[in-house]
């Protein structure tokens, strides 16, 4: 990779459509790269999630024509929350298969231009249309179905095993996890007070996120995403060109896609893809992946890892950009990508892993900077344009292991001192899909 | 011919209720920039099939609750929410009659929901899991508040009276 743009994400962008929006993140990307024109581009891999949002089909070929690209290969990619993912995976592959030398991956989504509960609807149309959609299909009530049977699991059974009764028990591990995940929710939305790009920067306490509005229980409003306009890209090319370039290019050394049923109902109660620094005994009837854990992204993860050779991604990964919808799967996401063992997610953030060093959080943080996650903000304080979300995290972790944060945000507080390695990490559909992938530093 | 432009605002909520209004509106940005938003409606029916899940929706109807058992002999897994193959083998399945009562797995009270739920908020979502069958089934849970509600509890199946041939047709109950 050796360049990158975002726009910032906002609510609603009435005075850019779509082609605008991916424009001004081209343009970005290319500013002060004297060498990359549009002639050194052998073509584009162009994201969306949604027809409905625009009603407009065939958008990319509207996108590959504003940017001048006609009549270079294109593909659009679709592959739900992880839309942005994908493409960025689908543009490695046209150059690592050496059918382009360089490749232009876009990625947008304009979800303004519908009232917001239709599009919760359309969203939720990513759901069996026969048996789950019509039952009321929402999806923070389907993350809220995971989350509750996350906290039974890993709570529940754990840290209120002793409680004799069984709906207190249940009442007061509920308590514990909404408790835990307001501080994913705080840490969040702080980290984003010095990202520039983000939509909802925000400076709350531990009691704001429980306060605010009950939209799924036990899932609260500053627990969830938004609904966002906004546009990322990113260039990849092979790596004699990336010097051309830039003197910092960023590797791709890992890729992963993993994949799991439709219907929530249908997945399986079977034992846990092991990562090389565990053990089968460490999951001793555990029935997995049930509805409280995400197989797709331990899949992901085990390809990734593997391509990249990383056998203990929490020492060997300097920080993590992962697909937060809802706090609840930023921890969930901890387990299924090897941060802590399965049933640890909840102390791992208590113990402060995944919080920056030098940021103040209104609670203790002792162990922040062992591994950041989400230092942009993440998608809860930095919007959700899905077809744009997973290019954002490549466009964010590449400036990171460039060194560049300040640069970009015009504010350094989020840049982490000498990072080598990060993973970028994109979700859709209750885990139905999500891919991986591993950037390194490429220069000295 | 000449029209006067439409009305301006610099808040888009302003601008979603005027266009619904009348049809037209401008939203002047932070910027200055003015842009022209237009109401356009879209709607349509769907012919849809059930297709290899039609036994399903029409057993709902009769007061039946139909998964589905793998046919291989070596495999056999049941499935709560049928599928007329299996995930595992690949072989086809067969119906069978799934209890009518069955235990809640996992739930959640939705107090807002897609536009064509939210009237119906809040409401209760709850997998079932059901005595010797290997996955579960989503459905909604009435007649219970969502302090009364826990993994574990013990649940049955209602039948709408006037099925609509949707999974809607049922629902499920705390068992008094």
């Amino acid at each position: 990779m050796v360049t990158g743009g975002v726009t910032k994400f906002a609510k609603a962008h009435p005075a850019m459509d779509f082609r605008l929006m991916v424009k001004r993140a081209y343009d970005y990307a290319l500013k002060g790269i004297p060498n990359l024109t549009k002639d050194r581009i052998d073509g584009t891999r162009i994201s969306y999630f949604s027809d409905h949002f625009s009603r407009q089909l065939k958008a990319a070929s509207m996108v590959q024509d504003y940017l001048g690209m006609n009549p270079k290969g294109s593909v659009r990619i679709e592959w739900g929350g992880a839309t942005g993912g994908e493409c960025f995976q689908a543009a490695y592959e046209a150059v690592a298969s050496g059918r382009m030398d360089v490749c232009l991956a876009a990625g947008y989504e304009t979800m303004s231009r519908v009232a917001t509960w239709k599009g919760n609807e359309f969203i939720a149309l990513a759901s069996d249309t026969n048996f789950d959609f019509p039952l009321g299909g929402f999806y923070t009530g389907y993350y809220a179905l995971m989350v509750i049977r996350h906290i039974y699991q890993y709570l529940r059974l754990t840290r209120f095993a002793h409680i004799a009764d069984e709906r207190e028990a249940q009442r007061m591990a509920i308590a514990e996890g909404q408790r835990i995940m307001s501080l994913v929710s705080v840490k969040n939305h702080l980290n984003a007070m010095h990202n520039p790009y983000a939509q909802y920067p925000k400076q709350l306490t531990v009691d704001d996120v429980l306060n605010s509005e009950m939209i799924s229980y036990p899932l609260t409003r500053e627990q969830i995403c938004t609904m966002s306009d906004g546009a990322a890209v990113a260039i990849l090319c092979d790596e004699r060109r990336a010097r051309e370039f830039t003197d910092k290019p960023v590797r791709i050394i890992g890729v992963g896609t993993g994949t799991d049923t439709m219907r929530l109902a249908d997945r399986p109660f079977g034992t846990v893809p092991l990562l090389p620094h565990e053990q089968t005994s460490d999951y001793e009837g555990l029935p997995y992946p049930g509805v409280h854990s995400f197989r797709a992204g331990r899949a992901a993860g085990i390809e990734a890892y593997r391509m990249a050779g990383i056998t203990d991604p929490k020492k060997e990964l300097d920080f993590i950009e992962l697909h937060d919808a809802y706090a609840s799967s930023e921890i969930q996401t901890y387990e299924d990508l090897g941060l802590c063992r399965y049933g640890e997610g909840y102390s791992f953030v208590e113990r402060g892993d995944p919080f920056l060093k030098n940021i103040h959080y209104p609670f203790p943080t002792p162990n922040a900077g062992a591994i950041p996650v989400n230092p942009s903000g993440g998608l809860i304080a930095c919007g959700h344009p899905v077809g744009a979300t997973g290019l954002m995290q490549a466009v964010f972790a590449f400036w990171q292991l460039q060194g560049t944060i300040r640069k970009h945000f015009g504010d350094g507080t989020l840049q982490l001192k000498n990072p080598r390695r990060g993973a970028i990490h994109s979700h859709a559909g209750t885990g139905s899909s999500v891919t991986v992938s591993i950037l390194e530093r490429g220069f000295r | 011919m000449a029209r006067a432009p439409p009305p301006v605002y610099e808040k888009f909520r302003d601008v979603q209720a005027e266009i619904e209004r009348s049809g037209a509106a401008i939203f002047r940005d932070a910027n200055g920039v003015e842009s022209l938003v237009i109401h356009y409606p879209y709607s349509i029916n769907y012919i849809h099939s059930y297709a290899e899940d039609s036994p399903f929706f029409l057993g709902l109807a009769n007061g039946k609750l139909m998964g589905s058992k793998c046919t291989a002999r070596r495999c056999g897994a049941t499935f709560a929410t049928p599928r007329g193959h299996c995930m595992r083998c690949g072989a086809a399945t067969e119906w069978i009659d799934l209890p009518l009562r069955g235990k809640v797995h996992s739930w959640t009270t939705c107090h807002f929901g897609s536009e064509a739920f939210l009237k119906e908020t809040p409401y209760n979502l709850a997998l079932v899991e059901f005595e010797g069958i290997g996955s579960v089934m989503l459905v909604r849970l009435k007649d219970a508040v969502e302090s009364d509600l826990y993994v574990g509890m013990p649940v049955e199946a209602r039948f709408d009276p006037n099925p609509k041939y949707s999974i809607t047709d049922v629902w499920f109950v705390p068992v008094r």
